[in-house]
């Protein structure tokens, strides 16, 4: 069950996709979610849906996978549906109770959740096909000014590259000590809401035990490999914009600037 | 013999099934547990010695065949699934990461009271599981400022306490000092020899195997390689090399000394075994 959630989970690969470089692809996905943000209509919603499923295709990442990891999100997407379903203008087509359902109600709901899902899933495309390592280089380097204001760049990259790094472990982990007090007779998926809350304290304190555990055992594997934070730290292999990044930007720009245009026609 | 009291028939357990990921655990194993024996489950790492343990209580689901306890299939109701739970005790490998109560007392009582029991049976329990395992003294403490032996009796009582019929511990004495391990098998052995409960260890060590059990269950790539007692598997070194494995050291002294001509008589894969052996020899020499 755990093991079904892909989120931070990396794909490798050698497919154009993976060979972009970090900041390209991070860029990407903000231009991508302005995009989706800008968009208001069918037209352009079309734009960045095919972009999506184009850089889906190229990347070979099968959908059924991104369909598991939307998984989580099912009740969320519903909820927002259902909500802009019933908060629509004009005339209703269906009224019950004091429920209205109207032709607007209906396209926002589909906008709003056609909206998250192309979110969530233009986002799984950065991390599935990106290394946490590549990740955060990329992140690092994009941030790299803001270390002029003092802001621990550094520090935040390697805390997130480590938080992804750990979330697979988490819960292999997790799904280790379900299976350990399944084993001694617990169980999580009966009684009200209070009991199984109540349940999940036998797997919660060796979670976090093992997690204090873990993150001492890091800070101090670190610092016998002489880490010192950023400072006068270099890399092996220094990323270098290629043809294909430049030729992947134009393309986002394009969609973005196309939906833009759209938009100020009211579309 | 003694009469069987847990089985598997044909158990296959694939992992991922129809994914590029597709890994077959457990392939086609009959095994069976008879009542008061001490079993070995001896393989390399990865030959699915954890799958196959997972399943005797019914903790993960075969993806074919049947396990039977005391003949009827544990995965038939609710209600079967919670007897196998409570009669078939399982200690995962490094059991001291699932301690999470205040004391040790209600950690040891957590199974019991999972089995809803009345409270002084489960009191009763709890001070049995804690003698059996030597951590009387320790009930009121916190299972956080226990040693790593402590901590590691602590959990194993915890599963004690539910007093199963077959008792399956999954490398119970890994990363513990020699000290420790004597003290933990000498644990598990005696809830062995009071009750008549049936052992099963998982291990990849021949030493150990060699000394606890009394019969072993080789297994390779998911299959059983080879079953018998001690003294037949060990017979057999040139295979057990071949999956990964090895004889114990004393069986490897004993084919060595024949090698060079010295009739070291019987079978030898413990100390003591060689010991005996070897005053033999002495002896014998000194009568000629």
């Amino acid at each position: 069950m755990l093991k079904d959630i892909t989120l931070g989970q990396f794909f490798p690969g050698n497919t154009v996709v993976h060979r972009l470089d970090p900041r390209t692809k991070i860029l990407l996905v903000i231009i991508y979610i302005a995009a989706l943000f800008v968009a208001k209509s069918w037209i352009s919603y079309a734009c960045v849906l095919v972009f999506l499923i184009f850089a889906i295709t190229i990347s070979k990442i099968k959908l059924k996978v991104m369909l598991k990891g939307m998984k989580p999100l099912i009740f969320i997407i519903v909820l927002t549906a259902a909500l802009n379903l019933f908060y629509g203008s004009g005339e209703p087509l269906v009224e019950f109770w004091i429920f209205k359902i109207t032709r607007d109600g209906i396209t926002r709901a589909i906008f709003m959740s056609a909206r998250i899902i192309m979110l969530v899933m233009g986002t799984f495309m950065l991390t599935y096909t990106t290394s946490p390592i590549m990740l955060t280089y990329g992140l690092e380097l994009l941030l790299g000014p803001l270390k002029k204001l003092k802001v621990p760049v550094h520090e935040l990259a390697m805390v997130m590259s480590m938080a992804l790094r750990l979330i697979p472990t988490l819960i292999e982990e997790t799904d280790k000590i379900m299976s350990a007090q399944k084993a001694r007779g617990a169980q999580f998926d009966t009684g009200n809401l209070i009991e199984k809350a109540k349940a999940m304290l036998p797997i919660l304190v060796p979670l976090f035990i093992s997690s204090f555990r873990r993150a001492d055992e890091l800070a101090t594997a670190m610092e016998a490999r002489c880490y010192h934070g950023g400072e006068g730290r270099t890399r092996l292999n220094v990323l270098k914009f290629a043809v294909r990044d430049y030729g992947a930007l134009s393309v986002g720009v394009a969609v973005l600037a196309g939906v833009a245009v759209l938009a100020g026609f009211g579309l | 013999m003694n009469e069987g009291i847990l089985k598997t028939e044909k158990l296959t357990h694939v992992y991922s099934p129809g994914t590029p990921f597709e890994m077959v655990a457990v392939r086609d194993v009959d095994i069976e547990i008879r009542k008061g024996e001490v079993l070995g489950i001896i393989g390399h790492t990865g030959s699915g010695k954890s799958t196959l343990i997972q399943h005797l209580n019914a903790l993960v689901k075969p993806s074919s065949g049947r396990v039977l306890l005391e003949g009827r299939d544990i995965n038939e109701s609710k209600e079967s699934i919670k007897e196998a739970r409570a009669k078939v005790g399982l200690v995962f490998q490094y059991p001291e990461y699932q301690l999470f109560e205040e004391t040790v007392y209600k950690d040891i009582a957590f199974g019991p009271k999972n089995m809803k029991l009345p409270e002084d049976e489960i009191d009763r329990r709890v001070r049995e599981a804690a003698r059996f395992v030597g951590v009387e003294e320790l009930l009121d403490r916190s299972p956080f400022d226990l040693s790593g032996g402590q901590k590691r009796r602590a959990a194993i009582a915890g599963v004690i306490a539910m007093m199963p019929e077959v008792l399956v511990l999954d490398e119970p004495m890994a990363g513990l000092d020699p000290q420790g391990r004597e003290e933990i098998m000498g644990n598990i052995l005696s809830y062995h020899e009071e009750t008549g409960a049936a052992i099963v260890i998982v291990t990849h060590s021949m030493e150990e195997a060699a000394r606890y059990t009394d019969r072993m269950i080789v297994l390779n790539h998911g299959s059983v390689a080879m079953e018998g007692t001690p003294e037949e598997v060990f017979s057999r070194g040139e295979e057990l090399r071949r999956i990964g494995l090895a004889t114990p050291v004393m069986t490897d002294v004993a084919d060595k000394l024949r090698a060079l001509g010295v009739e070291v008589p019987g079978t030898v894969y413990t100390v003591e075994q060689m010991v005996t052996a070897l005053t033999a020899l002495e002896r014998g020499r000194r009568g000629a």
